[in-house]
């Protein structure tokens, strides 16, 4: 097979694989980024408050 | 093969968010306090505070801001790693620059040409109205994105522009007539300096995550 030796080899992983670990991330990957950037209890804002600012999401 | 692609996600996550922490205190949270005193005399932001536990300023706020940081990283590093899964394109130390500016694209300059980054004490509209705008205009930007990269007939390619373009012509959510105590070249500033940042922030990520995927092992030894 034509893969790059160093490199993290996607080809040789089923579909099947690809897709379930991709959900698992996808939907980690939301949670957190929800919970810092978007969730409006108000302790979370003020906590999160700069970095909300900072990576121009809407924030207040 | 989850804990594997976890752990990368984890690793590249903190070092961008890490690097992207470091420069925000440096140069972008400075903004922040500065437009705060703004803020702070129209009283819009002052009430909303006042009630609610807040990090002590200083030493605190800074903590907290730099673990924001931190799990913002992973938080962005898990859905590039579910974008490397789902396309089935390699992600390495070579390309990871390109598979940044594709994040940076979707997540910061698409959604950023229809809400410009947002100080304290800038009037905005409804935030609900803005998030969903937001989250719409990434997952459409995402799509036109893949659909450009992946597709091999060219019709197809030219589909792609569609998804791109639909949210700016749809419009972001603003106010009829907004007016702001927060002076034009600190907004000016805030808005070139958070763009910097999280460039910065999509380039070290896509190469610490080609770099990190395959540190934790290759499909050819596992």
């Amino acid at each position: 097979m034509l893969t790059n030796e160093s490199s993290f080899s996607i080809a040789s992983l089923s579909v099947q694989d690809r897709m379930t670990t991709g959900a698992v991330m996808l939907l980690l990957g939301v949670f957190m980024l929800y919970g810092v950037a978007f969730a409006q209890p108000d302790a979370l804002h003020n906590a999160a408050h700069d970095t909300r600012h900072a990576v121009t999401v809407p924030c207040h | 093969m989850i804990m594997r692609v976890l752990l990368a996600a984890i690793i590249a996550g903190m070092l961008a968010g890490a690097v992207a922490g470091a420069f925000q205190i440096w140069r972008v949270t400075p903004l922040i306090l500065a437009a705060e005193v703004y803020e702070n005399q129209t009283g819009a932001g002052a009430i909303q505070q006042a009630e609610a536990w807040a990090p002590e300023e200083g030493i605190e706020r800074t903590a907290y801001t730099l673990l924001a940081s931190l799990l913002m990283g992973v938080g962005f590093a898990l859905v590039l790693a579910a974008a490397v899964l789902f396309t089935g394109r390699a992600i390495t130390v070579q390309n990871g620059v390109l598979w940044g500016i594709m994040g940076f694209i979707v997540f910061s300059l698409a959604p950023t040409t229809g809400l410009a980054p947002e100080l304290p004490g800038m009037p905005a509209a409804d935030l609900l109205a803005r998030q969903t705008w937001w989250w719409g205009t990434v997952i459409a930007t995402g799509s036109g994105i893949a659909l450009i990269v992946l597709q091999e007939q060219l019709a197809l390619k030219a589909l792609g522009v569609i998804p791109i373009v639909a949210p700016h012509v749809i419009g972001a959510p603003h106010l009829q007539d907004p007016e702001s105590a927060v002076p034009a070249v600190l907004a000016a500033n805030f808005a070139a300096n958070t763009l910097t940042m999280m460039a910065l922030f999509w380039i070290v990520l896509g190469v610490s995550l080609g770099w990190a995927l395959n540190r934790t092992g290759t499909s050819a030894e596992s």
